[in-house]
């Protein structure tokens, strides 16, 4: 008997049962759909972390406190001002250097009041981080130096608080104190689930008098071009290296965080795909299962069978591409499930989701390879019945 | 010129059983057939009788290649089902035997053509090819009016029909009916049997036919009477 035969016999058979079949598949479908899903999502999340971090350019250098690893706690930061400055006066005509403190703060304006991330910036912060002011200006050296209290306002960050008028020359209040706006910047857009434009930046100083610290988190450098990254990189490991030991620092490039960003969402994709594979194993046990309780139902049909004429082989078969062909189906619609359930993540929710075909052919793969593995068994005891003992079974 | 060999020929055939698994040792024998020697001629209708457990259906079974004797030779037109593999077996009964079934054992769910045409689907038979010879089958057994009958939607004569067309759809030598009037009323068991030896006498298929009914055994041209799993007297009309 070919397999086209006992196809059709198989197909007869999952419809003459419709309820028990799509009960029987169910575990399979929902472990294709898990993993068809879960991959999508971890695909979208390093696509919108890679755009993210190229969104930096590659020609900038973060230097981080700590060593920066997947595995490792981000470290309290030991930098000052003063490391800013005298990495500035090493790299100046090389490079750009700018410092940055951030913290959350409640920011008030005119009875409306919003939340948001408050960046103290040392001046150059701007052309650093690319940041374009659309009116007004940003913050400049003199305001840095004096720790004026003076405030650029992200455009989103603007539109929230002040409503039809325009903000420059007004006043919001952070902490308590009031500073002045003197620049709104040019809509930026979220990335790595940042949206940049909600962020309000003042003077390093001023920060520093306003969060009770004399730290900066992070120091960005920007040269030129991404060719002289090495030398630069030097550069900033020898000055700082004479205020910190090797491990207290470290000197990051766009291909470095997304290296690591990329380590951490494949971990977090295999640990959500191994969770789905022990769903797919377990719908594979029911599929098992109900083949067993199919292949003793069948028993009569069985001995039928052989004694005209069909062969161990033939049940064998007939039995095993029943079970693949029910895990088949599973399969396609855990696969249009999972399409389904990623395309209204990508609709309705921040989490943008990208099905990809390795994964939909790996799912299918997979599901087809739990109906061999898990309907050998019935299959070959099918196949083994004695067409005596199988014609006479009640 | 030499008479042709027999369909089959039992020689000096036991069957027994182990109870009770058979890695026990200890357990019971049921020794179904004790010695037969018996053989079916081409075209020939042979009846056989006798008591209830008497051993009738494992000589059946043996007569069909559905099952091995324990000692002795069983053999197919000369050749010993010993040398033979399951798979052999399988292709053997598949070309050369035909089964009736005092349950009908039809598929349930199955039109009556797709279950006349079953055992050509493992002959290889193209579908098409398939449907014309069930149809053929069909026609001879008088039902071509309820080829896409359910068995549900047949009376139990029609079913019992429909079984024999299966029976004779692969054109076999060797026709077996395990009781076929046994779930028939007395008029329709006596049509069914008209059908199996008219059939029979047309095609040259050689009958052989487990009855409890005296009227059914009495119309054989040969009748075996077993007991006790031995052949307890044979009578020739
Ligand atoms: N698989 C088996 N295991 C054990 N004993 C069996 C088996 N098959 C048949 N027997 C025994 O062999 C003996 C002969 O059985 P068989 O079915 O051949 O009888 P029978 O003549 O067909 O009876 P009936 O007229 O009731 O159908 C019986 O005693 C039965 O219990
Ligand atoms: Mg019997």
């Amino acid at each position: 008997m070919r397999v086209l035969e006992a196809s059709r016999v198989a197909a007869t058979a999952i419809a003459a049962n419709r309820l028990r079949s799509a009960l029987t598949i169910l575990g399979v479908v929902i472990g294709v759909m898990s993993v068809v899903l879960l991959v999508a999502v971890g695909t979208g999340a390093r696509n919108e972390v890679t755009a993210g971090v190229e969104d930096l350019g590659s020609n900038l250098l973060i230097v981080a406190p700590g060593s920066f690893e997947f595995g490792q706690a981000p470290s309290a930061s030991r930098f000052t001002l003063e490391d800013v400055e005298r990495l500035d006066r090493a790299l100046r005509g090389r490079a750009a250097v700018s410092g940055q403190i951030v913290s959350g703060e409640t920011i008030r304006a005119e009875g409306v009041s919003a939340t948001s991330s408050v960046l103290g910036v040392t001046a150059g912060y701007d052309q650093v981080l690319g940041r374009v002011v659309s009116r007004g200006e940003f913050l400049n050296a003199s305001d840095v130096a004096t720790g004026r209290r003076v405030v650029v306002l992200g455009a989103s960050a603007a539109d929230g608080l002040f409503v039809d008028v325009d903000p420059i020359g007004r006043s919001v209040a952070i902490g308590g104190l009031r500073y002045r706006v003197i620049g709104v910047t040019e809509r930026l857009g979220a990335a790595l689930g940042v949206d940049r434009d909600a962020q309000v930046y003042i003077p390093v100083t001023a920060a520093q008098r306003l969060f009770g610290t004399r730290r900066v988190d992070t120091i960005f450098v920007r040269p030129p071009s991404a060719d002289v990254l090495d030398a630069v990189s030097a550069e900033i490991e020898f000055v700082l290296g004479e205020r910190f030991e090797q491990d207290e620092f470290s000197i990051l490039t766009q291909d470095e965080i997304l290296g690591v960003a990329g380590d951490i969402l494949d971990t977090l994709t295999l640990v959500l795909v191994a969770i789905a594979g022990i769903s797919l194993l377990v719908g594979g046990i029911g599929v098992s299962n109900i083949m067993l309780v199919s292949v003793s139902e069948r028993t009569r049909e069985i001995g039928l069978r052989k004694a005209l004429g069909a062969r161990t082989r033939d049940i064998t078969l007939q039995f095993l591409v029943e079970a693949v062909a029910l895990c088949g189906v599973g399969g396609l619609l855990g696969i249009g499930l999972g399409v389904g359930l990623a395309e209204v993540a990508t609709r309705f929710s921040p989490l943008p989701a990208d099905v990809t075909s390795w994964s939909v052919a790996l799912a299918f793969g997979t599901s087809l390879t739990v109906g061999v593995v898990f309907g050998v068994f019935p299959a070959r005891r099918a196949g083994k019945l004695d067409p005596v003992v199988a014609l006479r079974y009640e | 010129m030499r008479a042709p060999p027999p369909v089959v020929d039992v020689v000096d055939v036991t069957r027994s059983y182990r109870l009770g698994g058979d890695k026990d040792a200890d357990g019971a024998v049921v020794h179904a057939l004790r010695g037969v020697t018996f053989a079916v001629q081409p075209g020939e209708f042979v009846s056989i009788v006798g008591p209830s457990g008497s051993g009738k259906s494992t000589l059946l079974h043996l007569l069909g290649a559905l099952d091995r004797p324990s000692t002795g030779t069983v053999a197919f037109s000369g050749r010993d089902v010993e040398g033979l593999s399951d798979a052999e077996l399988a292709v053997l009964r598949n070309r050369e035997i035909g089964f009736v079934f005092q349950q009908f054992q039809l598929l349930a769910r199955t039109p009556a053509w797709q279950n006349v045409a079953l055992p050509l689907v493992y002959r290889g038979v193209a579908v098409r090819e398939r449907r014309r010879l069930a149809t053929e089958a069909l026609a001879a057994v008088g039902l071509s009016h309820r080829l896409g009958h359910r068995p549900a939607q047949l009376s139990g004569g029609e079913q019992q029909r429909v079984a024999v067309a299966r029976a004779l759809v692969t054109e076999p030598r060797l026709l077996l009916a395990d009781e076929p009037t046994g779930n028939l009323d007395t008029v329709t068991g006596s049509e069914v049997m008209a059908l199996l030896r008219q059939q029979g006498a047309e095609r040259g298929v050689a009958l052989v036919v487990i009855t409890h009914d005296p009227e059914v055994a009495a119309a054989a041209s040969r009748r075996i009477r077993i007991r006790d799993g031995c052949i307890h007297g044979e009578v020739a009309a």
